[in-house]
């Protein structure tokens, strides 16, 4: 290519269809935050049920679909922020809300060590790695009295009233925090993607080497995004738990929370941020119609989960976006002949696009 | 001091169990560098399996049941391995972790709704009770002992296979190099299959043992996934006998827990396994080169 | 009718094609040089017959029967052995480990340990060493006795003489010359023009996926290799 037409190409990002989205979003949004007006009790509580597991599950997605890292114990992190939060507002007197973000902050402070033992691993020994950190989690907080031990602890009254503001009420509260969580970990998601530093961890995750060789810090690269992760994950966790208002270690540590998020992120689409949009949704229909069936819900979920990555390891969305080629959250970039520009050489084939 | 030796004595017999459980796991990743997250679930469906047999079959002792057990394992691995595993082979891990993964919810749910939640314990008389005096008053329980001869034997058995059978060097060969090995006419499908059938005869023996010592429960997999896991990563990757130590490491820093109280006995066991980690991330004892 | 037969072979490595629609044969008892530079694509040729890399069914005969395509393991008990470019030993073997790998799927014949060790003494006194502390000439010993020991009626050598010192490469080749009595049908892949041509019945040159020359080593001239060979 002769310097003529290089100087006329740019970098975009944005696709028809997520310019279309970016349209719809506004009053999508502005519904969702009307909701306390026009829902019922039952649907607001699934919807912050549903807010909350698709925070997660882009979190889990950010770790493993985009930086490689399976983790196999991020309900350690639900767990904790879950007891932060309970530590903070009973021992420490911090109203809720406040107590909610700074157990999001302690998640994150936490996973520092955490990452610095587990990422002396590799590969699947690193994600059993991961596992062991959370049973350890689970049966310190058993030893801990003063959160309630092994037989949990309730969030008393006057807390639980401190979040009672007008004229949302608690409900509405809980609701708009779950939404907000959910569009921060959503985007925060997105930007971090989007950023010079999303596109190298994509690089790491496509090919650690070749990666190294072009001078990206892997492993900083991973610890960025598994404390972002812890963040986002812990952050939910508290909120999660302050909507309970009891906590006891083995709920708050049980593996299904980690279950569920890999669940939801496989058959959405692992490594995409619609993804896990579209594996929630198929979660809680699946749920709709088949929770009366107790442990049988649960073989079937795993059933899937493995059919899945067997035959269509791309997710629901992974087929459908390649099929389509649609991009809602488009992250990849892509090198575009810019029309208006004036050149004499014509290059080969016809818009003349190179992706990345 | 009789406290300190009976503690550790304790804790070779148990940790010797650990290092069996490991053994599998170890096999398996040291050949085709997988890991089976359900190690564990298998482990305790194996245990479920064995009660079974022996009410279909009306045999009293569990020991008898592994007649018919272990084939029965053998074959299930293999076939896991062949139609299930053998497609997530590849450079990424993500495959057969979350496949593994899926297994083990499918095995606990499955177990749950197949025989309840309740805890279940494999019944061996007055086996499990016997005791052999030592001196000094202290005792050796005769099944602890026959455990540790039975996972000694089979690791040793194991290592055998590996280093001087034929099918022992094609394990290997395929594990350095698994293209050339194919050039040696190794079919891979066939082989993995064969080393996981092999893993899972153990994990049969391994099940029957864990189900006589303590009780079970469908939820039980995990943590036999943990201790599998802890006595691979304190012994060192690749090597059988050095997972067998690392098992018994891990036992009698659990069981030196379970002096303190009987609710350290698993935190002292996870502390070890963090020391390590942070100490030799290696292990104790890794397969050089690798 | 040829031993090996090769029609109209194409082949490709990932996204780009390496070979395109080859020709060739082989004889029984025929020694057939394969010269060509860096990205002939002369390995990826050995490799398509091997079984390594996928090609169509018909383009490749041996005794007759359309092998191509078919799974590397299958082509060893068929009678096809290949030495790997770079030797390719298991480096957690032992040098006898490494030959007995050889026999995993033997055919019957007359390559033993015995004789193997009677080819390349050197290696007897090795046997119980790792293979990894070899140097290069006798992990090549190893690497071609490993070959032999599955009785192959082809035996194919891809880069012998890489990375191996002149005194060697002749020592290596001079015992190939044993094989070559035997009656062993060989296709022997060189960068190496000099010894590969002393002792081949016939050659084909490679270029850029293709065949550019093939004949007998003294019917053609010097320039008319370097030509065939460059592409000047």
């Amino acid at each position: 290519m002769s310097s003529e037409v290089l100087k006329n190409v740019v970098v975009r990002r944005s696709t028809k269809v997520s310019r279309v989205f970016t349209v719809i979003l506004v009053p999508v949004l502005l519904v969702l935050l009307s909701a306390p007006h026009w829902g019922s009790r039952g649907t607001i509580s699934l919807m912050v049920e549903f807010f909350c597991y698709l925070a997660i599950s882009q979190m889990w997605n950010l770790l493993a679909g985009f930086a490689g890292v399976v983790s196999l114990g991020q309900h350690a992190f639900i767990g904790l922020g879950g007891y932060m939060l309970f530590l903070l507002t009973i021992v420490f007197g911090i109203h809720p809300l406040l107590a909610l973000v700074l157990a999001g902050i302690i998640c994150a402070i936490v996973s520092l060590p955490v990452a610095g033992l587990v990422f002396r691993l590799q590969g699947a020994y690193l994600a059993i790695g991961t596992w062991v950190i959370a049973e350890i989690f689970r049966l310190a907080f058993f030893k801990v009295s003063i959160l309630g031990g092994g037989s949990g602890i309730s969030l008393p009254v006057e807390i639980a009233d401190s979040i009672d503001i007008p004229p949302l009420g608690r409900d509405g509260v809980l609701y708009l925090a779950a939404l907000i969580l959910c569009i921060l970990a959503n985007f925060g998601a997105y930007a971090m993607l989007c950023s010079r530093g999303g596109l190298g961890v994509k690089a790491i995750r496509d090919n650690e080497g070749a990666a190294r060789s072009c001078g990206i810090d892997n492993v900083r690269m991973k610890l960025i995004v598994y404390v972002a992760s812890a963040l986002g994950t812990g952050l939910v966790g508290a909120l999660i738990y302050l909507n309970e208002f009891y906590i006891a270690p083995t709920a708050a540590f049980d593996i299904n929370w980690t279950s569920y998020m890999i669940f939801i992120v496989v058959i959405g689409g692992i490594g995409t941020l619609e993804g896990p949009i579209v594996g929630t949704i198929v979660f809680f229909v699946l749920r709709e119609y088949l929770s009366s069936l107790g442990s049988w819900y649960l073989i079937i979920l795993g059933a899937l989960a493995i059919a899945i990555m067997l035959k269509m390891p791309e997710g629901i969305w992974g087929a459908l976006g390649m099929r389509f080629d649609i991009h809602v959250f488009p992250t990849r970039r892509r090198l575009v002949l810019d029309k208006g520009g004036e050149s004499d050489v014509h290059p080969h084939g016809g818009a003349g696009e190179v992706t990345a | 001091m009789n406290v300190v030796l009976d503690t550790i004595i304790q804790g070779i017999l148990l940790g010797a169990l650990y290092g069996l459980f490991a053994a599998g796991l170890s096999l398996v990743f040291g050949i085709m560098r997988l890991i089976n997250v359900a190690h564990g679930d298998f482990i305790v469906l194996a245990a479920f399996l064995a009660l079974l047999i022996q009410q279909v079959l009306h045999i009293t002792s569990p020991f008898a049941a592994l007649a018919v057990l272990i084939p029965l394992m053998f074959i299930m691995g293999y076939i896991l391995q062949r139609v299930i595993l053998n497609p997530t082979l590849g450079k990424s891990i993500l495959r057969p972790v979350l496949v593994t993964f899926g297994l083990s919810v499918i095995i606990q749910n499955g177990l749950l709704e197949g025989f309840s939640a309740d805890s279940q314990k494999l019944q061996a008389g007055q086996f499990a009770v016997q005791s052999i005096p030592l001196s000094h008053g202290l005792a050796v329980g005769l099944f602890p002992l026959t455990t540790l001869i039975v996972c000694v034997a089979v690791i040793a058995l194991l290592q055998w296979v590996m280093y001087h059978t034929k099918l022992g060097r094609a394990f290997r060969a395929t594990s350095d190099d698994q293209v050339t090995a194919s050039l040696m006419g190794v079919n891979w499908r066939n082989l993995f299959s064969i080393a996981t059938g092999i893993t899972m005869a153990t994990v049969a023996i391994a099940g029957v043992f864990m189900g006589i010592r303590t009780g079970f429960g469908p939820s039980a997999g995990p943590d036999q996934l943990i201790f599998s896991f802890e006595a691979v990563i304190i012994g060192g990757l690749g090597s059988l006998w050095g997972t067998l130590i690392g098992g018994i490491l891990l036992g009698v820093a659990q069981s030196i827990g379970a002096r303190i109280s009987t609710d350290s006995m698993l935190l002292a066991g996870h502390l070890a396994f963090l020391v390590v980690l942070m100490v030799r991330p290696n292990g104790l004892f890794p397969r050089r080169g690798d | 009718m040829s031993l090996l037969e090769i029609r109209k072979l194409s082949a490709y490595y990932e996204d780009f094609q390496a070979l395109f629609d080859i020709n060739l044969h082989a004889d029984q008892g025929e020694t057939i040089a394969i010269i060509g530079s860096n990205g002939a694509g002369k390995s990826t040729f050995l490799q398509s017959i091997a079984g390594v890399v996928p090609v169509a069914k018909e383009c490749i005969l041996f005794n007759g029967k359309p092998i191509g395509g078919m799974n590397a393991w299958d082509v060893v008990s068929g009678g096809i052995a290949l030495v790997p470019e770079g030797r390719r030993l298991f480096s957690s073997l032992t040098v006898e480990e490494n030959l007995q790998m050889g026999a995993y799927r033997a055919a019957k014949g007359d390559w033993t340990l015995e004789k193997i060790y009677e080819l390349f003494p050197r290696l007897q006194e090795r046997r119980t060493q790792a293979a990894s502390t070899l140097s290069g000439g006798e992990q090549q010993m190893v690497a071609i006795g490993r070959a032999l020991m599955s009785n192959p009626k082809l035996l194919m050598c891809d880069e012998l003489s890489l990375g191996l010192a002149p005194i060697i490469i002749s020592q290596i080749y001079a015992t190939l010359a044993k094989v070559k009595e035997r009656g062993t049908t060989m296709l022997i892949v060189e960068q190496d023009i000099r010894q590969a041509l002393a002792i081949s019945d016939r050659f084909y040159c490679f270029r850029a996926g293709r065949v550019s020359l093939d004949g007998l080593p003294r019917e053609v001239s010097q320039d008319q290799i370097s030509r065939a060979y460059f592409g000047v």
